[in-house]
């Protein structure tokens, strides 16, 4: 199925919850309102025409300046052999999406990495824990705004170039 | 019975044991660490704890030109290089529209299956040396060696390559270099026959793998499982073949599948017996590969300072460890926006906690090493 028919199918089922589809790119997306992207991701599944069987990807993408954090969804499907790119923009102050897991059970992991690096809360999650990052780390390192803490449980974070060290 | 047990439950007082396991432990392949809590023998959980190997690479990405990230995708997974350079590049191309040379093509196609039969060795190697065979893992890395010099000879380095750059690739297959690989080959094609006899008719070696924590091809799919996992659940799927790339189109090959060989379909003797059939899959490629490589430039000729189009690309390569995708945003500059690299292992890891649910502690290690793990790849 191209992705044109993918997006009409879905606007015809979903009207006012998706939007802002480019279709001209390499990877086409589409924009989906990030309170229903559960069941518009649950009807791409389970529909026989569109049969995604897999959730590929799971990501996010800091937008500072359009002040937007977008989780971004890419799947696949093996029987059908196309790919969609589904994108949910939440505020990046308080960036929240419910939770993927029930759809996709990899979506758990997934989930917890973007929780991880970039803040998002995923509702509804059974275990949103930091997964790469100890526990007490602060911050989220891939968003573009991201500091590095100065010192980490005693040990300095910082280090004076190699070369300065030695000329002084 | 019911009424017997009571008493007895009184008097023995039972609880479960939590063990620790890593993160440095021979069998976890690298850095990684379980907590298992057991009932005896038995496992009622096993949590997995990464992130002990985290480098954020996709962080380094932001602050790399696109030419210099290139050394960097070597570490994401470092028993699979040529790969993540692959993956990278071709999504860098997608973006900046370069075309590759032929000759290009082919130098990264050979590069890549030599790497892949590095890879798959010290995956079956170390899967036999994890359930008590030591002898075969030393036979596996006898041969590895031998591609590691070979891999040398084409781009000067036995780990981390950085041979495949945005455009082709870095240097040219010689001509004597081919001709090695072709002596290699007829040793080597030989030497498949000899992991068979010490691992894959091993009596005990498969009455250690058969049956155990066998996966089903919906939950492959719930769980993303890819590459030799997915495939050793029947699943025909290879992105070689399916969603083409390079010049695999043009070279004939098989793709094995799991068949419930010596037990259930999915099992781990299946997810070990896909990986020995495509060490002779590879052998085949190369063979193929050596035979037409065509004459002409190895790179064609890219700006130094490459600086694609605005725009996003997800490029999937086949990795020994499956379905390796390179999510690449760009905002026309020099730098890449963001980097996103997605790795089999990390899904793989995802159903360890499902499947140790029940089985025994040694079927743990087992089942680790079937799926191939490999903790740079998890944590990158």
């Amino acid at each position: 199925m191209e992705a044109q028919e993918i997006y009409n199918k879905l606007e015809r089922q979903f009207p006012g919850k998706v939007g802002n589809f480019h279709g001209d790119v390499f990877d086409p997306y589409l924009n989906v309102d990030a309170r229903s992207i559960v069941d518009v991701c649950r009807y791409l599944r389970d529909d026989p025409e569109t049969a995604f069987e897999v959730l590929s990807d799971l990501t996010a993408l800091d937008l500072p300046k359009v002040d937007s954090l977008q989780v971004v969804y890419h799947l696949y499907s093996y029987s059908k052999r196309h790919q969609i790119v589904l994108k949910a923009d939440l505020p990046r102050e308080t960036p929240s999406v419910s939770t993927m897991e029930g759809v996709w059970k990899v979506a758990n992991w997934q989930e917890r990495e973007v929780f991880d690096l970039f803040g998002v809360m995923f509702e509804g999650h059974t275990d949103l824990r930091r997964i790469m990052l100890p526990e007490d780390w602060i911050g989220h390192p891939l968003r573009k705004d991201y500091v590095e803490q100065e010192e980490y449980d005693g040990i300095s974070t910082q280090r004076a170039p190699l070369v300065e060290k030695l000329l002084r | 019975m019911s009424e017997a047990a009571a008493p007895q439950s009184e008097v023995f007082h039972t609880e479960d044991m939590t063990i620790s396991i890593g993160p440095q432990h021979p069998s976890t392949h690298g850095v990684l660490r379980f907590v298992v809590r057991t009932d005896g023998e038995v496992i009622k959980d096993a949590i997995p704890d990464v992130g002990y190997l985290h480098r954020s690479i996709e962080k380094i990405g932001e602050k790399c030109t696109w030419h210099g990230y290139v050394p960097y995708t070597d570490r994401a997974d470092y028993l699979a290089a040529m790969f993540a350079n692959q993956g990278f590049c071709m999504a860098a191309e997608k973006l900046g529209s370069t075309e590759v040379t032929r000759r290009g093509e082919f130098c990264r196609v050979i590069a890549c299956e030599l790497n892949r039969l590095a890879s798959h060795l010290i995956s079956v190697g170390t899967f036999g040396q994890d359930i008590g065979a030591v002898t075969p893992f030393l036979h596996a890395l006898r041969e590895r060696e031998t591609i590691n010099d070979l891999m040398e000879e084409i781009c000067g380095a036995r780990l981390t390559y950085n041979y495949i750059r945005i455009g082709g690739v870095g240097y040219d297959i010689t001509p004597e270099t081919c001709g090695k690989i072709t002596v290699f080959l007829d040793h080597f094609e030989l030497i498949v026959d000899e992991y068979n006899r010490l691992l894959s008719y091993n009596k005990i070696y498969i009455e250690r793998l058969v049956n155990v924590a066998a996966i089903t091809k919906e939950e492959a799919f719930q769980y993303n499982l890819v590459g030799p996992n997915l495939r050793a659940c029947g699943v025909k799927w290879d992105i070689r073949r399916d969603i083409p790339y390079s010049v695999y189109p043009e070279l004939d090959f098989e793709i094995p599948v799991g068949n419930g060989e010596k037990g259930t379909l999915g099992d781990c003797y299946d997810r070990y017996w896909v990986r020995i059939r495509e060490l002779e899959e590879s052998c085949k490629i190369l063979r193929q590969a050596l035979k037409m490589i065509p004459k002409g430039p190895a790179i064609s000729k890219v700006a130094r300072k490459f600086k694609p189009p605005a725009g996003e690309a997800y490029v999937r390569v086949e990795a020994p460890r499956g379905d390796m995708g390179f999510y690449v945003v760009s905002d026309g500059s020099e730098y890449p926006y963001r980097v996103r690299i997605r790795t089999g292992s990390f899904t793989a890891m995802a159903i360890i906690d499902k499947l140790s649910r029940g089985i025994m502690v040694a079927d743990l290690i087992a089942l680790i090493a079937s799926l191939d793990v490999d903790a740079p790849e998890i944590d990158r």
